[in-house]
């Protein structure tokens, strides 16, 4: 009988007709290696389990060195995703995202306007809970009568003259600026990028060592990369970021202005006029990738205690300058 | 008196237990005076240099750099992860492992561009201009004074 119920660790560990006392030990130390090897799949990640794998196959003789690094290497490249990415590679992403935008939407070329919006801008980017990417924040006003603003990956941010009519003071296109910020921010741009594009992406840069690339490795990254510039397009011009996301945006948003100074309340009545002049363009624009102005102005209402302050003068004179002669006509 | 000396102890090592090396992620870190956005430059340090920093407060390092210039630089301006140089940089390492460092110009880079704007698919001239756009900080500080914005959180 007592054989009998040892018959389960004696087929695990390969002691079955190992005398008594020989197969004691073999059992403890069959059994210290499988609870070693339960935890490492417990606690290790895939990469881990198919690193040790590659290692044991490659002590084994079943596969060769060279082949083992390889199976290391793909597994990690299949464990990293877009929060993995630098800023420098998120950098070059929002750069190739903003040429592409703007084949669909030129941009609107007043320099006095330009400078307004970027003083404006990056005076709120020094709040930001990211004050800091790889090349900085840089703001550019599209010509476009589309109600629509765009926050490519590593701070570039375009608005459109239809979103400026949607201001009526510096207050509110702050409100504006400072939702796109927060884009940037929480990094929603990279987050639209497929993770398939990424694991090719990955792989070729961690197969790729401390030199330049060659042109396969290269063509095969550049294509990647068109894929993954492709994907956070889409996003920003057709699809949308999840409601979720946006709630997220409008939420850093409003503190993003009251550590700036800025009067929260602003962020509302922006949003009320932008409900309003959605409703007249149709659905274009923010309709079709936000969440509507109204739910989102409905959202914000109870989480904002103050009731806003007299417009500044000085505000409403340089915003009355700079913006109001690009917006006139409508 | 004891348990002051053990409270200053733990305070110590804790800080040193947080302090430690740190590799600048941004093309162009300004080490501040003043842990703030606005405060002034007192030293600039390139992509992938190592500062030491010390306990952060409020999401600002203190650090030396390696010329031992002191100031603060913001946590999204850091990473804990060295950064190393590509080969034929002056700082480019050698039998690094890309899992053990961020390899500087690795992946999506500006080889990548080179390939995308030879090839005619993208143009990047108003991206180019848009890298321009710079609003200093004096000019940020005179824009939110004229504005009477009060300095909230820096």
């Amino acid at each position: 009988m007592r054989d009998l119920r040892f018959t389960i660790y004696d087929l695990l560990c390969g002691t079955v007709g190992v005398p008594a006392t020989a197969r004691k030990s073999q059992i403890i130390n069959c059994t210290i290696l499988l609870l070693a090897l339960l935890a490492g799949v417990l606690f290790c990640g895939c990469a881990e389990v198919s690193e040790a794998g590659a290692g044991i196959a490659q002590a084994a003789g079943v596969i060769s060195a060279d082949q083992a690094q390889a199976v290391t290497r793909s597994a990690k490249a299949v464990e990293k995703s877009w929060q993995d990415l630098t800023p420098e590679q998120e950098y070059y992403v929002g750069r190739a995202v903003v040429a592409q935008v703007l084949q669909s939407y030129p941009p609107l070329d007043r320099p006095q306007a330009n400078e307004y919006l970027n003083v404006l801008g990056q005076s709120l980017a020094i709040f930001s809970e990211r004050p800091e990417t790889f090349g900085g924040y840089h703001f550019l006003l599209l010509d476009s009568d589309e109600i629509n603003a765009f926050a490519a990956p590593g701070g570039l941010i375009l608005v459109s003259r239809g979103m400026l009519r949607c201001c009526q003071s510096e207050d509110e296109l702050a409100a504006v600026l400072a939702h796109e910020i927060c884009h940037v921010e929480q990094k929603h741009g990279l987050s639209a990028i497929k993770q398939g594009r990424l694991t090719e992406a990955f792989t070729i840069i961690a197969a790729e060592s401390a030199k330049q690339m060659g042109g396969e490795e290269l063509a095969a990254l550049t294509e990647a990369f068109e894929g993954s510039v492709g994907d956070v397009v889409m996003t920003l011009t057709t699809s949308g970021y999840s409601r979720k996301q946006e709630r997220s945006a409008d939420a850093a948003a409003v503190a993003l202005l009251q550590r700036a100074g800025y009067p929260a309340p602003a962020m509302i009545t922006m949003l009320e006029r932008m409900d309003e002049r959605l409703a007249d363009a149709g659905g274009l624009g923010f309709a079709k990738t936000h969440p509507s102005a109204k739910s989102r102005a409905d959202a914000l209402r109870a989480t904002i205690s103050d009731t806003g302050s007299a417009p500044d003068l000085v505000r409403e004179q340089r915003f009355s300058a700079a913006i109001r002669p690009v917006v006139a006509g409508k | 008196m004891k348990i002051r000396i053990l409270v200053v102890l733990l305070v110590i090592s804790a800080g040193a237990a947080l302090a430690g090396p740190m590799s600048v992620q941004v093309r162009n870190c300004r080490v501040r005076a003043t842990p703030s956005q606005l405060g002034s430059t007192v030293a600039m340090v390139d992509y992938g240099a190592v500062v030491q920093a010390g306990t952060p407060q409020k999401g600002w390092y203190p650090v030396t750099t390696a010329d031992g210039k002191t100031g603060w630089v913001h946590e999204s301006a850091l990473s804990r992860k060295p950064i190393a140089m590509r080969a034929g940089t002056s700082d480019a390492a050698t039998g690094v492992s890309s899992d053990e460092v961020s390899l500087a110009g690795k992946g999506f880079n500006e080889q990548v561009e080179k390939k995308l704007r030879s090839e005619g698919k993208l143009d990047y001239t108003w991206v180019d201009r848009m890298a321009t756009f710079n609003a200093g900080a004096d000019q940020i500080m005179k824009f939110r004074m004229q504005g009477r914005l009060p300095g909230g959180g820096q």
